[in-house]
C-alpha cells in the first residue's frame, strides 16, 4: 500500500502534464491560426524558437563561440572546468565594462548584458563541472622554462611565482582561475594586454606580473600552460 | 658615389637605432633592481597595500609588521631555517640594505584588517590571547606579542593577520620552522602551538584577524 500511493501519484502527474500539453497545443495551434494572414514567420520565431531551445538556450549561447562542451574556440577561451567564481566575476567585469580588450567589447558586453544574477551562477556552475581538455598549442620546446617560471617565479626580476596563487596543477581556486591547459594564443593575449595597460578584475595583480614578463618569458610560461591536464 | 655617400650616414644611424633599442630591454632589467620594482614585487603576492592576500596558499599581511621580524624571517628562508621553497628564492634576490628598506616600509602601512574569519568562536580566542590555557601549559598570547597584539622587536606583529595563514603556521609550526641544526627565536613558539588544539588555534586566529 505504502508502495502504491506514490507510483498512483506519478502516473496522476504524468497524465496533468500530458493534458496541460495538449492544452499547450491546441493554444499555440490557435495563435498560429489567427495570426496565419501576415503573422506567421513572427509566430514560428516567437513560440516554437524557445519550445525547441528549451532550458539550454543560454548555454548553446555561449558554446557557439566557446566551442563543443566549452572546451575552447579560436579567440574564445575554454569554460570547461573553470573555477565557477571566476567566471562569475568576469562576467560581471564584462558587464559593467571593466574587462575592456578588444575581444571583451565586441563580444562579451554584449553577450552578458541580458544575463540575470541566477542564470550567470547555474552558468558558472555548469561548466565548471564538465571535464576540461588540454589545448596543447604551446611550443612543447619552450615548456620547461616555462614551468620553471610558473614554479619559482623570475626573483631578479621581480616575478612571483605563479603557483603561489594558481596552485600547484594551475587549477585555480575560488576567483583565481584556472589556467592548466587554456590555449597558448588565448593566454598569450591576455598576459600582453594586461601590459599594454587593458583591464580585468579591479583590484589584480596580474597589471605588475604581466609588467614585469618579457616576451619570450611570456611565450614560455603559455606553452607550459596549455600543455597541463 | 652619392648613393654611397647617402648609404654610409643611413647605414650608422640604422646601426645606432637597433642599439638603442636592444637596450631598451636592459635598461628595464636594470630598473628591477630599484626599491620601488621590489616592493611591487612583494605586494603582487602580499596585496596591492600589503594587507595580505588569499591565493592559492594563504600570503601573510606585511603591512604594520615589526622590522627585525621580517629580516629574521627573509635570512631564515634564504638558511633554510624555514621551509618555503617561494620565498628562499624570493630572499636570495634582495640584498641586506634593499631588506631594510622595505621592513622599515611596511612598518609604515595601515591599510584595515583583510576579515574573513568565521565569527563564533572569536570570544573564546579572546581569552585565550589574553589569559593562556594555564592547564595545557599555554601562556597568554599577550604577554609576549602585546595587548593590541602588535608585536615587539623579533616577535611578530599578529594583528590583522590572515587567517588561513595563522592557523597554517600554528598547526605546522614544527614542520616548517627551527629546521637544522642552527637554534633560532621559533624555538619558543614550538611547545606553545603544540600544546594548542585545533580549534583553540583556529579561534585565537580568528581573533587576532580582526584586530586593528
Amino acid at each position: 500500500m505504502s508502495v502504491a500511493a506514490p507510483h498512483r501519484m506519478h502516473r496522476a502527474t504524468l497524465l496533468d502534464k500530458r493534458v496541460s500539453f495538449m492544452k499547450g497545443i491546441a493554444w499555440i495551434s490557435a495563435l498560429l491560426k489567427s495570426a496565419l494572414s501576415k503573422w506567421v514567420p513572427l509566430a514560428l520565431v516567437t513560440t516554437i524558437a524557445p519550445a525547441l531551445a528549451g532550458e539550454d538556450a543560454a548555454v548553446r549561447n555561449c558554446t557557439w563561440c566557446h566551442g563543443t562542451s566549452a572546451q575552447g574556440y579560436t579567440v574564445a577561451p575554454r569554460l570547461a572546468g573553470q573555477r565557477p567564481l571566476y567566471l562569475e566575476s568576469q562576467i560581471r567585469s564584462f558587464r559593467e565594462h571593466i574587462r575592456d580588450n578588444p575581444f571583451s567589447k565586441q563580444y562579451m558586453w554584449g553577450a552578458v548584458a541580458a544575463l540575470d544574477p541566477p542564470t550567470v551562477r547555474e552558468l558558472a556552475a555548469y561548466f565548471a563541472t564538465i571535464p576540461p581538455r588540454p589545448a596543447n598549442d604551446g611550443d612543447w620546446g619552450l615548456s620547461a622554462r616555462g614551468r620553471t617560471i610558473y614554479m619559482e617565479g623570475i626573483p631578479e626580476a621581480n616575478v612571483a611565482a605563479c603557483y603561489a596563487c594558481h596552485g600547484p596543477k594551475a587549477e585555480g581556486i575560488r576567483e583565481i582561475p584556472r589556467l592548466g591547459g587554456l590555449s597558448y594564443s588565448y593566454l598569450k593575449a591576455r598576459l600582453e594586454q594586461w601590459g599594454q595597460g587593458y583591464h580585468s578584475t579591479p583590484g589584480s595583480p596580474m597589471p605588475i606580473v604581466a609588467r614585469s614578463l618579457a616576451r619570450d618569458e611570456i611565450e614560455a610560461l603559455t606553452s607550459y600552460l596549455s600543455f597541463i591536464r | 658615389m652619392k648613393a654611397l655617400g647617402l648609404a654610409l650616414p643611413v647605414a650608422m644611424l640604422t646601426a645606432v637605432l637597433l642599439a638603442v633599442s636592444g637596450h631598451a630591454q636592459d635598461v628595464v632589467r636594470a630598473d628591477r633592481g630599484g626599491f620601488e620594482a621590489k616592493l611591487e614585487y612583494c605586494k603582487t603576492c602580499h596585496g596591492l597595500s600589503a594587507q595580505g592576500y588569499r591565493g592559492w596558499f594563504p600570503m601573510p599581511r606585511l603591512a604594520g609588521q615589526q622590522p627585525q621580524y621580517l629580516e629574521n624571517q627573509l635570512h631564515a628562508f634564504i638558511e633554510r631555517r624555514r621551509t618555503n621553497p617561494v620565498m628562499a628564492n624570493v630572499a636570495h634576490a634582495l640584498n641586506p640594505s634593499m631588506v631594510s628598506a622595505l621592513a622599515a616600509h611596511f612598518r609604515s602601512l595601515d591599510p584595515r584588517p583583510i576579515g574573513g574569519a568565521p565569527r563564533q568562536s572569536v570570544a573564546t580566542g579572546r581569552r585565550i590571547y589574553e589569559e593562556g590555557i594555564p592547564e595545557a601549559n599555554v601562556p597568554a598570547c599577550s604577554a609576549c606579542h602585546g595587548t593590541e597584539g602588535h608585536g615587539q622587536n623579533e616577535i611578530p606583529r599578529l594583528a590583522g593577520q590572515l587567517y588561513e595563514y595563522t592557523v597554517g603556521q600554528l598547526t605546522g609550526w614544527a614542520k616548517v620552522r627551527g629546521q637544522g641544526s642552527a637554534v633560532d627565536t621559533s624555538a619558543i613558539m614550538a611547545p606553545t602551538a603544540h600544546n594548542l588544539t585545533r580549534s583553540q588555534v583556529e579561534a585565537v586566529a580568528a581573533y587576532v584577524s580582526n584586530l586593528p
